[in-house]
């Protein structure tokens, strides 16, 4: 089973992030399940949200403790939350910024992660780019995609389409299709 | 066909499929995604004629949905936690007169302190309301539940509730087999009500009943819960011809064959339960788990059955009776009289608390043991509840209880778990 944790503000599409990774995991023949940490949301204040996914049914109703893999949709929670509790230090991050691990401090955090499976992508400014607002769950996805190898581009772009519409979907996509193409870098 | 949805739309869409006449419903976390789907649905024209309702309270939802139903709707409203205590008396007046209406309830915690996050004590605290009572483990369950719920309550002409985890499964995605809508005529066929408000042949519902009649009411309210014991696992057993799954029933059992320890809960921990089951047998430990979907009608015999060549039996349940322990385990006790084995009753989960693998590891390996008192609570903070105590028994004035917790722990806006 993998689990990755998703953390975030309100406002950010921190649970729709989450519901979004379980539908294109689920499109490509996998078990998903997606559920928020049940909080009272409120624009700006931290959210998190889970996805786990597996080859057989998922009963497990804990939230993700141990996650393989940590999305940081708002690097500003670094100073405020907890976000690592857990993670092993073989584990996937990907933070939605425009500077470096080194340039957020986390240099020596992260010496004894595993450098392939750590990335930073833009995805505000993706997100701003493509959509003119700045909701970067979709792109981060498109990165999520290429740093773990979990789900295909294709599946989040058909993941986005079911959850958007219209002008909405297309953002998204492009953004999400970029922040793929940079992450792959 | 299969899908990635959430809890809420599973059940909405499933409720749909099911023909209803009348939904009303006040909105109340964490219900409201459930009715928000079934009103975009009457509002596309979708459920035909179909009314929504909206009312401006829970008393009135209920209300509505008993007007409805003795007019002969097919009726459905759903609610959860206080929405469901302010419905109370109506929710009763349902039973009473004998009205198949069908309710969510997404369980929640009972303030005060007010809470929004699961348990189980909205629904128990009505549990003598004569409503059938069915608890889903997942939401494939508990959109299968609503399905089986219409066909049971209008055979019976009795209210029941479907009764699922608030967040915990109304806001999870996860895969769901939707039945299409010829499964679903096949298998609840249009309602026939025994009882209707019809202009062309008057009649009249809710009289007054004294002593000379009252029990006898009463009574046959028991005795149709007894028939729904019977037609439960029946029902159940068609609804497998006809959608090809288990779903509903009265109890159902989880490698409790040779099982030494059996833990006895209800609704998505079940989930839970069963890992740390497989865990453990892995390690050579015999336990099982036995999960019950019918709280009302309380399923005695199956429970006895079922129960009755263990060594010990762990109620875990997310429900408190206070002063006494457990609700379910109350039950369970009931259904275990005469057979001697030791018993624990675990409250947990209280409130939204996440109920943890690891933490059920210790608890399993301590009943293991019989080291558990016979009343215990799951991750209970005891250094908070002493500094509490120590406070009153300081001051007089110790002041307001949640509000002193809350400032001893240190609230921030965040907490992972």
């Amino acid at each position: 089973m993998f689990q990755v944790r998703i953390h975030g503000r309100g406002g950010q599409g921190v649970v729709t992030a989450a519901e979004m990774l379980s539908i294109a995991a689920f499109l490509v023949q996998r078990y998903a399940q997606a559920f928020p940490s049940f909080g009272s949301e409120r624009t700006g204040a931290p959210v998190v949200a889970y996805c786990r996914i597996d080859d057989k049914e998922i009963r497990l109703r804990e939230p993700v403790i141990k996650p393989d893999a940590l999305i940081i949709q708002d690097p500003t929670l670094l100073h405020q939350v907890d976000l690592f509790a857990g993670l092993a230090a073989d584990g996937i991050i990907l933070i939605n910024t425009n500077r470096s691990f080194a340039e957020l401090g986390l240099g020596e955090f992260v010496g004894g992660f595993r450098p392939e499976r750590l990335r930073t992508v833009a995805a505000t400014e993706l997100a701003l780019k493509h959509l003119g607002r700045p909701v970067p769950n979709a792109a981060l996805l498109g990165g999520f995609a290429a740093l773990s190898g979990l789900i295909s581009l294709a599946s989040v772009i058909a993941a986005i389409k079911e959850k958007f519409s219209g002008k909405i979907a297309d953002g998204n996509i492009a953004a999400a299709t970029e922040a793929y193409e940079a992450a792959r870098a | 066909m299969l899908k990635q949805i959430e809890g809420s739309e599973a059940v909405a869409q499933a409720v749909a499929l099911c023909r209803p006449e009348v939904i009303c419903a006040y909105p109340i976390s964490p219900q409201t995604h459930i009715v928000e789907g079934l009103g975009r649905r009457v509002n596309s024209g979708e459920l035909g004629r179909c009314e929504f309702i909206n009312v401006e309270s829970e008393f009135a939802a209920m209300s509505v949905s008993i007007g409805a139903s003795a007019a002969g709707a097919r009726s459905y409203t759903a609610t959860a936690s206080q929405g469901l205590l302010f419905m109370a008396e109506a929710v009763y007046n349902a039973s009473g007169l004998g009205l198949p209406i069908v309710m969510t309830v997404a369980n929640r915690a009972i303030g005060a302190p007010i809470n929004i996050w699961n348990d189980h004590s909205d629904s128990l605290a009505l549990r003598d309301s004569g409503w059938i009572q069915l608890f889903a483990e997942t939401n494939q369950e508990a959109l299968d539940l609503h399905i089986l719920a219409f066909r049971l309550a209008e055979e019976l002409s009795l209210p029941a509730m479907v009764c699922m985890d608030g967040f915990i499964l109304t806001h999870a995605y996860e895969r769901v087999d939707m039945p299409t809508q010829a499964q679903v005529d096949a298998y609840l066929p249009r309602y026939e009500p025994r009882q209707v408000l019809d202009p062309a042949e008057p009649v009249s519902i809710g009289a007054m009943v004294g002593p000379e009649a009252f029990m006898e009411v009463r009574y046959l309210a028991h005795a149709k819960q007894l028939q729904a014991l019977e037609r439960l696992p029946v029902l159940a057993s068609e609804f497998k011809q006809i959608f090809g799954r288990d779903s509903g029933g009265l109890v159902r059992r989880y490698r409790t064959e040779d099982a030494e320890t059996i833990v006895v809960a209800m609704g998505s921990v079940l989930g839970t339960i069963k890992d740390v089951v497989d865990e453990m047998r892995d390690a050579g430990v015999k336990i099982g788990a036995l999960g019950v979907c019918a709280f009302r009608p309380s399923p005695l015999a199956a429970i006895r059955e079922a129960l009755r060549r263990a060594q010990r039996v762990v109620v875990l349940e997310k429900s408190l009776a206070v002063g006494l322990g457990g609700i379910l385990a109350t039950d369970i006790r009931t259904a275990l009289a005469g057979v001697q084995l030791h018993g624990y009753t675990v409250i947990a989960g209280l409130g939204g608390r996440p109920i943890l693998k690891s933490s059920l590891h210790d608890l399993f390996k301590k009943a293991g043991e019989d080291a558990l008192e016979p009343v215990s609570f799951l991750d209970l903070g005891w250094d908070v509840v002493e500094r509490v105590l120590e406070r009153e028994r300081q001051s007089r004035r110790s002041g307001p209880i949640a509000e002193n917790i809350l400032r001893d722990i240190g609230v921030v806006g965040a907490t992972l778990a």
